[in-house]
């Protein structure tokens, strides 16, 4: 169905080609995912599927692209519409009209496809993606997964034969990734669509995947073949797959289910293991460095927050969870002090943050936004250390002494924007860490970013919080919590639901238990690490 | 009442823009604020909740600032008016080139009086455009129009777009700038801000094309290319023609030429685009909107003020005050029940429909 050839794509002014000699084939009616580290080049891969690359980014692309038998440099995006439906990383950007009927129907529109017909496969399409309460709703009032699953019924009215999807549920908190796969699911089992996805939360949806593309990204050749085969080999896994490693278990489990029919040996062997040892809360929170105290936010008429009272302290790292829009973000807002409590009180190092000068606020609360990319906007690395300097007040070299303790090796002629995911959050968390804020917030700071890329963030975030600061961070990535957070704190509709430590928040919630601890469940061990170490103890252990 | 649904957004447009009309017809400041009150009371009446609906807020104080900006340069450039001086402003002797213009000087209560209507004529038009904004959205119109124009107007959205893109992306780049430790006022914030915020609404354009591609925008049935030439030629000079043509129905000084004459060629060069493109083009269209009776109430209530104020014009100067010597505004009653009459769609047009749960509505994720 879809085929590449030896392409190549080089973008214009890189000096070296973004994908280097990929050839691979998506037969019928398979899911395929496409994996590899920030930067390698997924999203090209996907684009030049309909050749959005290079006909919207420029570049050159050597090769060829077939899709359904017509080659993509012959047949214009527009002409594909009704072969291929593509979705972007942020659906509500590709969003042309304002309620969810027109937008679905828009694609059909296009096509010239007779008023009938239209009406009954948008009718379909609310149908197949559980849509149809929200036929009359305008889209700005969708949430993030509603937004998705919109966008995917926008390209599917066209009746392409495939779905290309970019990262479609890292945007998403667990409940709404879930709405969104089981959507994807039931098009590639009922009518047999072929789908080619890219995903860094490997853990939501390599169980789906008949075939996995893996994009090493360093001009190597392209992996392809069945999950276990990939899984086999590959860096870039999902816990419960290196859980399997670890036990020795073949063939490698790639789904909750399958690894829970075979843990039952590791289950006993652990029962015997007391957890507490591997448990973080070890590490004694220090002085209180922020509180709220009825905090109430609103927007308008809707209300972000009701009443919320939380403490942080020097030394821990809290992780902040909840749905989309259940008020992480303006929380973390109201301690930076970007916004005025409506009423209740906001206390950072004892001042207002609303009160203080943009000078002053640095020094007592930093906050990286979601996209951290906004945090920059010089041309060189060079010109943003120094700027950072210079904003703060600090001595020339702050901010890059900072960014080497975090990413070595950054070259300071780089454009920015021309970062990695990873070097670039790491840029944005130098620029803020460099006034030295006791509190230190960090909004989705993983969305983006590959495991390994994930594991050098925790290991930072650790060092933050041993060196005294109060590290906040509100995510939907339960792995990431299960591996860094002392303490979790659940808000949802602007209250806190739950507010303890991170081990017993989270391990017996059936939305944001991590793999780990869901194939070990009872036992309260959260990483693939915990585990480890707890069978060096087993097997020390004189009662084995 | 008739069941809830979302009006026609033609017959909301015809309603607003005669009512537009009826405030460049005049200079009386009662009828204005009058035509203000009208356009407002009907949009707190019959407005959804939904985002863009807010946009009468933003025209009004866009408005406000017009007039603030007309009296302000009246007060600094404003040709010298004799009458009753209330101040007087150091004046500037310029050189010679700049002949003609004044700067500084005495001035009168009669001149600040005129630039205070004009001024407010204008925020009533912006006010009439906020309303027709805020009661649909503007891709709602667009949806409605012949498919020939309807390739233009797409463009025209991605333009409408732009204006919210930037003020949230400015919001962004703001936030962005204190959260680094800069001072968040100041001139030079602004100008630093501008550059992040183009490149944010240039991405987006560019996403937005490219999403619009891939879902079939501009695929061309077997149109040849000199049809295709041939409507779009059409569609242009219709435009054109039209614009002049308005312009010379809503300015009593233009020449007899630029009104009905350039009004006909607009719209014989519309329908001759409508039948050389319609024969061509592959689209079709969703669950077009019905035009029934409060369509037909809503647009005849905007064009029954518009009468009302073209007769009272032709009957004498109520709809122009004169400043100079001051006197007050004599309120013509025909256009005031004419204005009334263009305030019933508050009662007559169709409530839209209510969402189902306005729940986290622009509540940042």
């Amino acid at each position: 169905m879809i085929r590449f050839e030896h392409v190549t794509i080089t973008y214009p002014e890189a000096s070296a080609p973004t994908l280097v000699d990929v050839s691979f084939e998506v037969p019928e009616g398979e899911l395929c995912l496409v994996v590899g580290v920030t930067g390698s080049g997924k999203s090209t891969l996907l684009r030049a599927v309909n050749g959005l690359v290079p006909r919207f980014s420029g570049g050159v692309l050597a090769g060829s692209v077939t899709i359904d038998g017509l080659s993509t440099s012959a047949v214009p995006p527009r002409d594909l519409a009704d072969v291929v439906g593509v979705v972007g990383q942020d659906p509500a950007a590709g969003f042309v009209t304002d309620y969810v009927e027109d937008e679905l129907a828009y694609a059909m529109e296009n096509l010239g496809v007779a008023p009938d017909v239209m009406r009954r496969r948008v009718e379909d399409i609310l149908d197949l993606l559980g849509l149809h309460e929200l036929r009359n709703r305008p889209l700005a009032s969708l949430s993030g997964g509603q937004q998705q699953r919109v966008a995917i019924g926008s390209v599917l009215t066209a009746g392409p034969r495939v779905l290309v999807l970019d990262e479609p549920t890292s945007a998403l908190d667990p409940a709404a990734a879930e709405e969104v796969l089981a959507a994807l699911t039931r098009l590639v089992h009922d009518l047999g669509i072929t789908v080619l996805i890219a995903e860094h939360r490997l853990e939501r949806v390599v169980q789906y995947a008949d075939r996995i593309v893996m994009v090493p990204g360093d001009g190597r050749q392209v992996v392809v073949g069945t999950p276990a085969e990939v899984f086999g080999q590959s860096s870039v896994a999902p816990p419960v797959v290196e859980l399997g490693r670890l036990a020795g278990w073949a063939p490698l489990p790639l789904s909750v289910r399958d690894a829970r029919r075979v843990a039952g040996p590791l289950r006993e062997q652990l029962a015997s293991v007391d957890s507490a040892p591997f448990s973080r809360a070890t590490r004694s929170p220090g002085e209180v460095i922020a509180t709220t105290n009825g905090l109430q936010a609103s927007y308008g008429p809707v209300t972000a927050l009701r009443g919320v009272d939380v403490e942080f302290r020097a030394g821990e790292v809290v992780a902040l969870m909840g749905r989309n829009g259940a008020g992480k973000s303006t929380l973390l807002n109201h301690l930076v002090g970007l916004r005025e409590p409506a009423s209740g009180a906001v206390q950072v190092m004892g001042s207002q943050p609303h009160r203080l000068s943009a000078r002053d606020v640095v020094r007592v609360a930093g906050l990286v936004p979601q996209d951290s990319g906004v945090l920059l906007y010089h041309d060189t690395v060079a010109a943003e250390c120094s700027a950072s300097d210079r904003d703060a007040g600090l001595t020339n070299g702050t901010t890059r002494t900072v960014l080497d303790r975090i990413v070595p090796g950054v070259d300071p002629s780089t454009h920015p924007r021309d970062l990695s995911e990873g070097q670039r959050l790491g840029l944005a968390l130098s620029i803020v860490l460099a006034s030295e804020p006791p509190l230190l917030l960090l909004d989705e700071p993983t969305r983006g970013l590959d495991y390994g890329a994930k594991q050098r963030l925790v290991a930072v975030l650790e060092q933050l919080a041993a060196d005294g600061h109060a590290v906040v961070i509100a995510t939907h990535d339960v792995e990431v919590v299960a591996s860094v957070a002392d303490r979790c704190i659940v808000l949802a509709e602007g209250e806190v639901v739950a507010d303890g430590p991170a081990r017993d928040v989270v391990v017996h919630s059936p939305v944001f238990a991590p793999q780990v601890a869901k194939v070990l469940a009872p036992l309260a061990l959260l990483t693939v690490h915990e585990v480890e170490l707890a069978l060096a103890v087993a097997s020390d252990s004189p009662y084995k | 009442m008739s069941a809830p649904r979302l009006l026609h957004p033609g017959a909301w447009w015809l309603w607003a823009v005669a009512l537009s009309a009826c405030a460049l017809r005049t200079t009386n400041p009662v009828l204005l604020c009058l035509i203000i009150a009208v356009a407002g009371w009907v949009v707190v009446s019959r407005r959804a909740d939904v985002p863009w609906s807010r946009s009468f807020a933003s025209c009004l104080r866009l408005g406000m600032i017009v007039i603030i900006v007309r009296v302000v340069f009246q007060i600094l450039f404003g040709v010298r008016v004799s009458g009753m001086t209330l101040f007087t402003i150091p004046e500037v002797t310029l050189p010679d080139w700049a002949a003609g213009v004044s700067l500084g000087g005495p001035v009168t209560l009669e001149s600040l009086m005129a630039a205070l209507y004009q001024g407010l004529r204008l925020a009533a038009v912006l006010a009439c455009f906020g309303a027709a904004t805020s009661l649909c959205s503007p891709y709602r119109m667009l949806r409605a129009l012949p498919t020939v124009l309807y390739e233009a107007g797409v463009a025209v959205t991605i333009a409408f777009t732009f204006a919210p893109q930037a003020i949230v992306a400015s919001r962004q780049v703001r936030e962005a700038r204190r959260l680094r430790g800069r001072s968040d006022r100041g001139v030079r914030a602004w100008t630093a801000s501008a550059l992040p915020v183009l490149e944010g609404a240039l991405d987006r354009a560019v996403a937005l094309a490219a999403s619009m591609d891939s879902r079939g925008y501009g695929r061309r049935g077997s149109s040849s290319v000199a049809v295709r030439r041939r409507s779009i030629g059409l569609v242009l000079l219709g435009l054109v023609a039209i614009a002049v043509g308005s312009y010379g129905l809503l300015d009593p000084g233009a020449p007899a030429l630029f009104r009905v004459p350039a009004l006909a060629l607009g719209a014989a060069a519309l329908l001759g685009a409508l039948i050389a493109g319609g024969r061509s083009t592959t689209r079709t269209r969703y669950r077009p909107d019905p035009w029934a009776a409060p369509e037909w109430i809503v647009s005849f209530a905007g064009v029954v003020a518009f009468g009302s104020f073209v007769s009272v014009s032709r009957m004498g100067d109520a709809l122009n005050p004169s400043t100079n010597p001051l006197e007050v505004p004599a309120v013509p009653v025909l256009a005031v029940v004419g204005l009334l009459v263009a305030a019933l769609p508050a009662w007559c047009a169709p409530r839209p429909p209510a969402l189902v749960a306005p729940s986290t509505m622009a509540v940042a994720a």
